[in-house]
C-alpha cells in the first residue's frame, strides 16, 4: 500500500523531468549551436562515443578521490562527534571552530591545496573533506545528543557503565541520523571531487569536463557531468536501501 | 528490613527550599507499599534517591541492611513511561539488564528471558519489537525487564498511569497475582487512590511538601483480593478520607 503511493507520488517529478528535457532539447535545436547549449540527445551521443575514456579512466578516478575522501570524513566526523559528545569541553571548544570552518569558501581556496599537494589526489582529497565532513560531525552529534535521559537513567540503575550506555543506547539513537549524515555526505563528495579535479587534474571526470570547455565540445562538458549524477544517485538509492534494511524502527523515537 | 531511610534530606539545586527534610520510613520484605501524593510533591524524587539517580544532602538509606553506595542492582527500576529501547526486540530488551550485569552466556540469557517473557503472559514474543505491542503488553515486558534485574526491591513509578482504564484495571489484577506469587518487596507511587488501595498492605501519604514524614494508613483488607472488596464500607471510608486529604492539598497549592 505504501509502496504504491510513494510510486504515484513521483508521477508528478517524472512528468516535470520529461518536460524539461523536451523544452531543453526543442531550445537546443532552435539555437542550433552545441558549444553553447547541446541538446539532451547530443549529450547522450556524446556520452556513448567516450564512453571508453570515461568508463575506464576518469570515473575511476574521481570515484578514488570521493571514496578516500568519504573515508577520511568518516573517520574524522565520527571521532569528532564522539570526542565532542563525551566531553563537555571539547564540545565547547571544537563546535564554533566545526561552524567558522564552514564560511570559508573552499572553492576559492582551493587553488592553494593544488600548491602544497601539487596535481596528484590529495589536493582533491582535502576539498572533499572540507565539504563532507561538517554534516556528518553536526548531524551525528545531535544524533548522540538525542538519546533520551530517562533511558540513560534507566541503564544507570542497572548498573551501567558510561562505555555501555554509549554502546547500548547512544549508538542505535544516532545510528538513523548516521544514515541521514551519508545520505547528505555521497553527492557533497562527488561534488567536492569534481570541484577539485576541476582546479587541476590529470584525470577524473571534473577535470574531463573542464578538457571539454577548452576545446569547445559543449556536449563533452555535459557528458560526465550527466555521469557524475547519476553516479551520486546511485550511491544515494543503495545508501538508503542499506538504511532501509538496518533501521527499522524509524519514527517510533 | 528490606529498606530504610534514615533522616535523608535533599533539596534540588534549582531550588532554595528542601524537597526532602529528616525523613525516615521502612519497608519490610515482602511488602507491597504504595505511596500517594498529589503532582510534584516529590514522591518520585524519593525513588530517584533509592536508585541512586540523585544522592541525597544528609541522611543514609539502606536497602538489605546495607548503604546503597556500596551495592550494585540492589533495587529494579519502573518509571512511568516503558522506556522500552525501539531498536531491540522484546526479548533483547529484557535481556539488558543481563548484558549489563554480565557475566552470563548467550544460552543462559536466552533461557532466562524466555522464562521471564512466559511469566508475564508475552510467550513468544521475543522476535517482535515494542511497537508492534499494545500498551498494556508493553508494560508487561517493562515489568519482566524490571523483575529480571534480579533485585528482590521493586520500585514501580506511575506504570500505569499512562494506559487506558479497562487495561490499567486489568494490569492492576496481574500484578497483584505476579506479586502474591513471588512476593518481592514492591514499593509503588500511584496519585490514584483507588489503585493503592486494591494493591498495598499499607499506604504512605505525602501530605506535605518539603517531605518530613509519610502519613502510615493500613488497609484493612486481607490478600488474595477481589475488585468487589473496594466497596466494603470501611473501605469506602477510607478511600473517602484519603481523597480528602489529597484534594485539600490541591487547593492549598
Amino acid at each position: 500500500m505504501k509502496q504504491h503511493i510513494s510510486n504515484r507520488g513521483s508521477l508528478p517529478a517524472l512528468i516535470l523531468v520529461a518536460l524539461l528535457l523536451i523544452g531543453w532539447q526543442a531550445a537546443a535545436m532552435k539555437v542550433n549551436a552545441a558549444y553553447i547549449i547541446p541538446s539532451p540527445t547530443q549529450i547522450l551521443t556524446r556520452l556513448w562515443e567516450l564512453r571508453v575514456p570515461l568508463f575506464t579512466v576518469h570515473l575511476p578516478a574521481t570515484m578514488l578521490v570521493t571514496a578516500v575522501g568519504l573515508l577520511i570524513s568518516l573517520l574524522l566526523g565520527l571521532t569528532l562527534a564522539v570526542v565532542m559528545d563525551a566531553f563537555p569541553l571539547a564540545r565547547k571548544s571544537l563546535y564554533p571552530i566545526i561552524i567558522a570552518s564552514q564560511t570559508i569558501p573552499t572553492t576559492a581556496i582551493a587553488p592553494l591545496f593544488v600548491l602544497w599537494f601539487g596535481y596528484g589526489i590529495w589536493s582533491k582529497v582535502l576539498v572533499t573533506v572540507l565539504i563532507t565532513f561538517f554534516p556528518i560531525v553536526i548531524t551525528v552529534y545531535d544524533g548522540f545528543q538525542s538519546a533520551k535521559t530517562e533511558m540513560e537513567e534507566l541503564l544507570c540503575t542497572y548498573g551501567a557503565t558510561r562505555i555501555q550506555i554509549f554502546c547500548k543506547l547512544k549508538i542505535p539513537t544516532a545510528l538513523p541520523y548516521f544514515f541521514s549524515a551519508i545520505k547528505m555526505a555521497i553527492p557533497m563528495s562527488i561534488i567536492g571531487a569534481a570541484i577539485g579535479e576541476w582546479l587541476g587534474a590529470q584525470s577524473g571526470l571534473g577535470y574531463f569536463s573542464r578538457r571539454m570547455m577548452t576545446q569547445l565540445d559543449g556536449a563533452g562538458v555535459f557528458a560526465p557531468i550527466v555521469l557524475l549524477s547519476a553516479v551520486a544517485m546511485l550511491l544515494a538509492a543503495v545508501a538508503a536501501l542499506v538504511e532501509r534494511a538496518v533501521i527499522r524502527w524509524r519514527g517510533e523515537l | 528490613m528490606m529498606l530504610e531511610l534514615r533522616g535523608v534530606t535533599y533539596r534540588y539545586p534549582s531550588e532554595d527550599f528542601d524537597t526532602l527534610q529528616n525523613l525516615s520510613f521502612s519497608v519490610e520484605e515482602g511488602e507491597f507499599v504504595s505511596i500517594i501524593g498529589v503532582s510534584g510533591c516529590g514522591k518520585s524524587t524519593i525513588f530517584r534517591l533509592i536508585n541512586r539517580l540523585l544522592s541525597p544532602g544528609a541522611g543514609e538509606i539502606l536497602v538489605g541492611g546495607h548503604p546503597v553506595e556500596r551495592q550494585k542492582q540492589y533495587c529494579g527500576y519502573m518509571p512511568q513511561r516503558d522506556l522500552l529501547f525501539p531498536w531491540r526486540t522484546v526479548g533483547e530488551n529484557l535481556r539488558l539488564p543481563l548484558e549489563i550485569r554480565g557475566g552470563l552466556s548467550r544460552s543462559e540469557m536466552r533461557a532466562q528471558v524466555e522464562g521471564m517473557l512466559a511469566e508475564v503472559g508475552l510467550p513468544g514474543c521475543a522476535g517482535k519489537y515494542p511497537g508492534e505491542l499494545s500498551g498494556g503488553m508493553r508494560q508487561r515486558a517493562a515489568f519482566g525487564r524490571t523483575a529480571l534485574t534480579g533485585s528482590k526491591l521493586l520500585l514501580l513509578d506511575e506504570p500505569f498511569s499512562a494506559l487506558d482504564f479497562l487495561t490499567r484495571v486489568s494490569m492492576q489484577e496481574w500484578l497483584l497475582g505476579q506479586w502474591q506469587r513471588h512476593r518481592q518487596t514492591v514499593l509503588f507511587i500511584t496519585h490514584d487512590v483507588e489503585e493503592a488501595i486494591f494493591l498495598s498492605g499499607r499506604i504512605l501519604v505525602v501530605d506535605s511538601t518539603p517531605i518530613r514524614q509519610l502519613t502510615e494508613v493500613p488497609v484493612p483488607l486481607p490478600y488474595p483480593r477481589e475488585r468487589t472488596m473496594l466497596s466494603r464500607p470501611g473501605v469506602v471510608a477510607l478511600r473517602e478520607r484519603l481523597l480528602d486529604s489529597l484534594r485539600k492539598q490541591v487547593k492549598e497549592g
